[in-house]
């Protein structure tokens, strides 16, 4: 029997208009519900020989993330971070980061990169006026240098001055103590090793006029054998050796060293061991290597910094990195000045973190401050101590005085010409 | 520059001991990876850009071993027997298919192996830098010979090089196989007229020189960091070796990884600012002067 249609609208048409009214009715509940998630960009190293930096700040952001997400968000609009791959690459990660604002409509960003790309996503700050913290970059002219200052652009990191300042400090300290009189360096071939050591030095004939650098050598960066390097600084035969070499060159070169029974022949300090991207990498780590604090649990010794720690281990199974906790620290900064702000507007956060202390596990008494005058990072723990094989690595880290830190900073950023 | 320094060091039997150790070491690993990679051009006309690839599975294989056996000889092993078997796969699976095209689809087909293991490495050990370790045979405090100082670790690592070169030079001077090699490299088609399968002696020459290379990655994993893309840095140095020894000589090979050790040693004393560049140097003055390289053959 042939089927008949009946007249009026057929069941398939009333189900299609009955799915498209609840999409219009429900389309500004999405909509809203989309306004109501606030999206973060992030460009950082997930690939090539640092990955594993950068995959421990996304680690360190998406614990801190989930945390303000679990209390309500960021004014109530819940946290979605947008992080993709720079691959290292200054120009890339400025394409990403414009991308990020630009396409995925990122609203904040944080910039996860080395120094080489950090001041690239600077400029697309400066160009497109979005909030951007800094969340890895070292070199100190990105804050200290004026031309550098943008009002929408902060740095949550540690700074080569700072640390050039405590390790001379403390370094000088022990070289007076021993006579250790004749020093080397030992530094990778680039601007932050070039920089680093030479502020390093700068410092150390500062507070040991005595000391006298008798060889030097620049390794280039990445280079696999060290074995003329280290034979170059037993011939010279100094009685201290700086590096700030980092990395697998660290623990490459401390192996190569180790078998030529280096360190029983001088007081070594190498300003990147005590991280435990290092610490736990070298099999034969020798006793004694001064050491910059990088990020280690136990300093600062507070039990809020040994649970990060062990927070983070438990979620990600690896120790943290010092990128890790300054990562964590920017989330904990924006979570504080949109509270502060009441809002999660650019503009106002920004204000709102100018000048601003929080409590924080990383803080030198507890709290750090993004300070108001060039919007970085200070009052966070630095110190040196000295390395033994087995956790806790550095068991004796010996605080770097704040007040000293200011008070050469000024110094420095008056010859420099930054004031 | 340092004239001095190096002027002082060449006065000093101490120095002159130590700094020429250090010379042989970086020497003799530079050998036995470009040996491998002079011998695959010499019979094979490949240029095989992903070499260092086999230097860094070499280090990868040692370290797994080790950590699984405590053996370092296991270790040795596993690094050289691993890294032949991948040539052998490799050659056979994709370098002979590509071996009558043009050079640059030679190079495509490389580069994209180099960058297929370097991920194929990070997938299986992960993106971050790893360290084997010394063995505890090898914890103890260096010799001192005429004042100067030589870790007993790298004395092994000479003497397992040099025998390696003497059975190489010896195999392929000597052996039956060696001959059928050098045969195989000068005339192929001749050679599989005579009932040879020249497909197997292709494939073992690239097993070979697979082999050399992770020895080396093998040996050189107790005191380098391993990290993929580890092969590459090596890899460049290897080119300088084997054009300045003479593409295809294995003598070649050994004096120009031996010179390039020395300028490495001796120049970071005297030319402390220039060392690489002295390498580069050595290289250019070399090719304007003998283009084929030291020992190498004019072609016809």
């Amino acid at each position: 029997m042939k089927k008949t249609r009946k007249p009026g609208i057929s069941r398939r048409a009333t189900l299609a208009l009955m799915g498209a009214g609840a999409v219009s009715v429900a389309a500004p509940w999405v909509a809203r519900a989309q306004a109501k998630m606030i999206k973060i960009g992030m460009p950082t190293i997930l690939s090539g020989r640092v990955a594993q930096l950068g995959t421990s700040s996304r680690n360190a952001v998406l614990l801190e993330v989930e945390k303000v997400n679990a209390a309500g968000g960021l004014a109530g609009r819940q946290i979605e971070m947008v992080i993709r791959d720079s691959k290292g690459q200054p120009q890339e990660a400025a394409r990403v980061a414009r991308e990020l604002v630009n396409t995925d409509g990122c609203e904040m960003l944080f910039d996860g990169e080395a120094s080489s790309g950090s001041f690239a996503v600077h400029e697309v700050a400066r160009d497109l006026g979005v909030l951007c913290i800094h969340t890895c970059s070292e070199a100190s002219s990105l804050t200290a240098d004026p031309k550098q200052h943008i009002p929408n652009a902060f740095r949550c990191v540690r700074q080569g001055i700072h640390d050039s300042i405590v390790g001379a400090s403390y370094a000088a300290g022990i070289a007076k103590a021993k006579g250790l009189k004749k020093w080397a360096t030992c530094s990778p071939d680039y601007a932050y090793g070039r920089d680093t050591t030479g502020e390093f030095v700068l410092y150390l004939k500062k507070f040991a006029p005595d000391v006298e650098i008798i060889s030097e050598s620049w390794p280039k960066l990445f280079q696999p054998d060290y074995t003329e390097v280290v034979t170059k600084i037993l011939q010279a035969k100094p009685q201290a050796l700086y590096s700030c070499l980092w990395g697998g060159d660290l623990t490459s070169y401390i192996d190569q060293a180790n078998i030529y029974a280096m360190f029983s022949q001088m007081e070594v300090f190498a300003v990147n061991m005590a991280d435990y991207t290092a610490l736990t990498v070298v099999k034969n780590l020798p006793k004694g290597i001064h050491s910059g604090d990088r990020y280690i649990k136990t300093f600062p010794p507070t039990p809020e910094n040994a649970a990060w720690g062990d927070a983070y281990k438990a979620k990600y199974n690896e120790y943290p990195t010092n990128w890790s906790w300054q990562n964590a620290t920017a989330v904990m900064f924006l979570d504080a000045a949109v509270k502060k702000a009441g809002s999660t507007d650019g503009k106002k956060v920004a204000e709102a973190l100018t000048g601003l202390t929080i409590k924080c596990p990383f803080g030198a008494d507890g709290t750090v401050t993004m300070r108001a005058e060039d919007r970085t990072l200070v009052g966070y723990a630095i110190g040196w101590g000295t390395t033994i094989p087995q956790e806790p690595y550095v068991p004796d880290v010996k605080a770097g005085d704040w007040t000293t830190i200011f008070e050469l900073e000024a110094e420095w950023k008056k010859s420099k010409g930054y004031t | 520059m340092d004239l001095d320094a190096l002027a002082g060091c060449l006065a000093s039997p101490a120095c002159l001991v130590t700094q020429t150790t250090s010379g042989l070491i970086i020497g003799m690993l530079l050998f036995l990876v470009a040996v491998g990679l002079t011998l695959i051009f010499g019979v094979l006309k490949v240029v095989n850009f992903s070499h260092g690839a086999f230097y860094m599975f070499g280090a990868y294989f040692a370290m797994t071993a080790y950590q699984l056996t405590g053996s370092f000889a296991l270790a040795m092993l596993c690094g050289a027997a691993g890294t032949a078997l991948l040539g052998l796969i490799f050659e056979r699976a994709f370098m002979s298919r590509v071996y009558g095209a043009d050079v640059l689809m030679q190079l495509l087909v490389c580069y994209a192996f180099v960058l297929i293991f370097d991920d194929v490495v990070r997938m299986i050990w992960g993106p971050e830098f790893k360290s084997m370790g010394m063995p505890s045979a090898f914890q103890v405090p260096p010799l001192f010979i005429a004042g100067g100082v030589v870790p007993p670790y790298y004395l092994l690592l000479i003497g397992v090089a040099l025998v390696a070169a003497v059975i190489l030079g010896l195999g392929l001077a000597r052996s039956r196989i060696g001959k059928v090699i050098r045969a195989a490299a000068h005339n192929p088609g001749m050679v599989s007229a005579l009932g040879i399968n020249t497909g197997l002696i292709y494939g073992g020459v690239f097993a070979l020189g697979g082999m050399l290379a992770g020895l080396a990655g093998a040996l050189a994993a107790p005191v380098r960091s391993l990290t993929p893309g580890m092969g590459f840095s090596v890899l460049i140095e290897s080119f300088i070796v084997t054009v300045i020894g003479g593409m295809g000589s294995i003598l070649g090979a050994l004096i120009g990884a031996l010179l390039i050790g020395l300028i490495r040693s001796f120049g970071s004393l005297g030319f402390p600012l220039f060392t690489e560049g002295l390498m580069y140097l050595f290289m250019v003055i070399v090719l304007v002067s003998r283009p084929t390289g030291l020992f190498g053959k004019e072609v016809a």
